[in-house]
């Protein structure tokens, strides 16, 4: 089951929620739609699930052109941020809904509606709360209705806005995984919206990283950690700090951070840098340079560091330093966005420092 | 509710609760002396007043064919009233929650206007308007041969004047609440208007609209002041049951009266009730 967004604008006022998205989704793909919040991604979810008109620009879902075509006949399954269930049905009835607003024609029989109402219970693991009423029930059980009530339509797309964020943190992890698993079970193509990068980066095949309506990138994980495209995505995902450096004649210098300037292929002028944790090494040194402010471990055994360098504090790895070290910093990777967006890598100054 | 647990809770456990609002007990008490002093006194009095007729005097007292004839226009015209504003009140309802044009805080505003308006002046300018001769009132005759001033008919219409706020009020706050989102999953799940509306939106309106017919009903029952003028008052056919009591008192036949009101009172308690229990049924397995 494809998806071709193409072109879609859609205007609010006068400002553009959407400014000409585009994005292609492929049968069994999982797909994250991760930004700030106003980046536009929920109201490209509601453009696809057919409650949001466009401005311009169109939908095709498996080759059809959606432009027109109501929400009820898209028989796309939506789950929202809040899963508005219908409160004053009983879970049972609140996922036999769709099944049951069919024209009769279509209409499966009563005995037909309760098996396969049954069957989406097991499969989302709840078969004994059939008789509940919504309130009764816990929130990553109420995130389960509301993914069997959608899958009850037999949807060929699903989408899911937010549908993690009124969970725990425990049961959160539990429920991604097991997100990711229906959907790999069930071959459904599903676009996730996020703003939670972690997440995005669990579940889904590709990013689409949205920033003021556009998708500035759409990638695998991977993919946007190591070549993020804009100083935005770099900020967005897997991170990094971003500190402003000057850079002259092909060697950027941080100061009056207690950095080593480092080469980087960027024309002169002010340009960003985006450090990860990995990227900044932090050895025992002369002092008055940085100060270790925090030391833990990190899940691999490895130091993580907080290091202060002048007001600015910078998450770094390299030795297991004492609290309140001194320390001398280096640097081995990095990105670097330049005026007008230029990117390039960073390399240390001397090649004797990474060690 | 978690008042009275606090009493109930012995020892330590009582110290462990605490209570947003302070001094239960003094409220308490304050409380019971006030509805004591207010309510439950003076509807006491009314309810051992007609006694001093004797048990064959109050059923002959009310059994009179002027009484039994006013109690049914006081209640099938607040009924039939409260049945209009019903939908009437959820259109309205409608209008101010959902509607986004220029007018609708003006609207808002003029909905509570009968609460504020002396019910004599409305029953003054319903009538003027449903008069014969009157705006509405002489095209309706004219057109299709109604009248509706100084009839039972005309009841009606000042009932429902009283009444419709009632029911825009009490709908409107659940109607706001009313998460736009179960419409729209209504709406991805297959669901047309119509049952969006008939299966989504009615059910979780149902307990308000059902307080606010009750709110109506019983305001309506007890209505004097703008029916007096509309009804036109003969005897039979468009008295009402408050308009009697008033008489009866003007006769100085004050046990008469208060039979009237005791036949009011307890009409009105067990209506109330059952729309309490329906209500309870519709609450039971919600929020």
């Amino acid at each position: 089951m494809t998806v071709e967004v193409q072109g879609i604008v859609r205007r609010f006022g006068g400002m553009a929620a959407l400014d000409g998205v585009s994005l292609e989704v492929a049968a069994g793909e999982f797909v994250a739609l991760l930004g700030p919040s106003g980046s536009g991604k929920t109201t490209l979810l509601r453009v696809l699930a057919g409650l949001e008109g466009s401005d311009a620009g169109r939908v095709r879902i498996a080759g059809r052109d959606m432009t027109g075509v109501p929400a009820r006949e898209r028989r796309i399954g939506v789950v929202f941020q809040h899963y508005a269930l219908f409160r004053h049905m009983t879970v049972f009835d609140n996922i036999a809904f769709g099944l049951s607003v069919r024209p009769r024609r279509e209409r499966p029989t009563r005995a037909e509606t309760a098996r396969r109402v049954r069957e989406l219970l097991e499969l989302v693991q709840i078969p004994d709360l059939e008789n509940r009423y919504p309130h009764q029930i816990s929130g990553g059980q109420r995130q389960r209705v509301a993914l069997a009530r959608a899958l009850a339509i037999e949807p060929r797309l699903l989408l899911l806005d937010e549908p993690f964020g009124a969970l725990d943190a425990l049961v959160r992890r539990d429920v991604r995984r097991w997100v990711r698993d229906l959907h790999d079970r069930l071959g459904l193509a599903t676009i996730l919206v996020t703003h939670d990068q972690e997440e995005a980066m669990e579940m889904a095949d590709r990013i689409a990283v949205m920033e003021r309506g556009r998708i500035v990138q759409c990638d695998t994980p991977t993919a946007l950690l190591r070549d993020p495209a804009t100083a935005f995505v770099a900020g967005f995902v897997g991170g990094a700090t971003r500190l402003t450096c000057n850079v002259r004649s092909g060697v950027a210098h941080f100061d009056p951070l207690p950095l080593p300037p480092v080469r980087v292929s960027l024309p002169d002028g002010e340009a960003q840098a985006f450090l990860r944790p990995s990227d900044i090494l932090a050895r025992r040194g002369a002092s008055g340079a940085a100060t270790v402010r925090l030391v833990r471990e990190d899940a691999h055994g490895r130091p993580a560091l907080v290091v202060a360098a002048g007001d600015t504090l910078l998450d770094a790895t390299g030795e297991f330093l004492g609290r309140g070290d001194a320390c001398r910093l280096t640097l081995r990777s990095g990105v670097v966005f330049g005026a007008g967006g230029a990117r390039a890598e960073l390399a240390p100054l001397q090649a004797a420092v990474a060690g | 509710m978690s008042g009275a647990t606090l009493m109930a809770a012995p020892g330590p456990a009582r110290r462990a609760k605490v209570a947003a609002i302070p001094g239960f007990g003094l409220t308490f008490g304050i409380t019971l002396a006030w509805l004591g002093t207010i309510v439950v006194i003076p509807l006491a009095a009314l309810a051992l007043r007609p006694w001093e007729l004797g048990l064959f005097g109050l059923i002959d007292s009310l059994s009179d064919a002027r009484v039994l004839a006013s109690l049914r226009l006081s209640f099938g015209a607040a009924l039939l009233a409260a049945l209009v504003d019903l939908p009437l009140g959820l259109a309205l309802a409608w209008a101010v929650v959902r509607m986004n044009w220029p007018g609708r805080r003006l609207l808002d505003a003029l909905v509570d206007m009968p609460f504020a308006l002396p019910t004599a002046v409305a029953g003054i300018a319903l009538t003027a308007l449903f008069a014969p001769n009157g705006w509405v009132g002489a095209p309706l005759a004219q057109l299709f041969g109604w009248s509706v001033a100084f009839t039972p008919a005309g009841v009606a219409v000042a009932l429902m004047f009283v009444g419709l706020p009632f029911i825009v009020r009490t709908v409107e706050p659940v109607m706001r609440d009313l998460a736009k989102d179960a419409e729209e999953a209504a709406a991805t799940l297959g669901a047309t208007r119509s049952q969006t509306l008939r299966r989504v939106v009615l059910p979780a309106l149902a307990p308000a609209l059902l307080t606010g017919f009750g709110l109506a009903f019983a305001r309506a029952v007890g209505e004097y002041g703008s029916v007096i003028f509309i009804a036109g008052n003969m005897p039979m056919v468009s008295e009402i049951a408050p308009l009697l009591i008033v008489i009866r008192l003007e006769q100085f036949d004050f046990a008469g009266a208060a039979a009237v009101g005791l036949a009011m009172l307890s009409l009105s308690f067990g209506i109330l009730l059952l729309l309490n229990l329906a209500q309870r049924r519709l609450r039971r397995s919600r929020r």
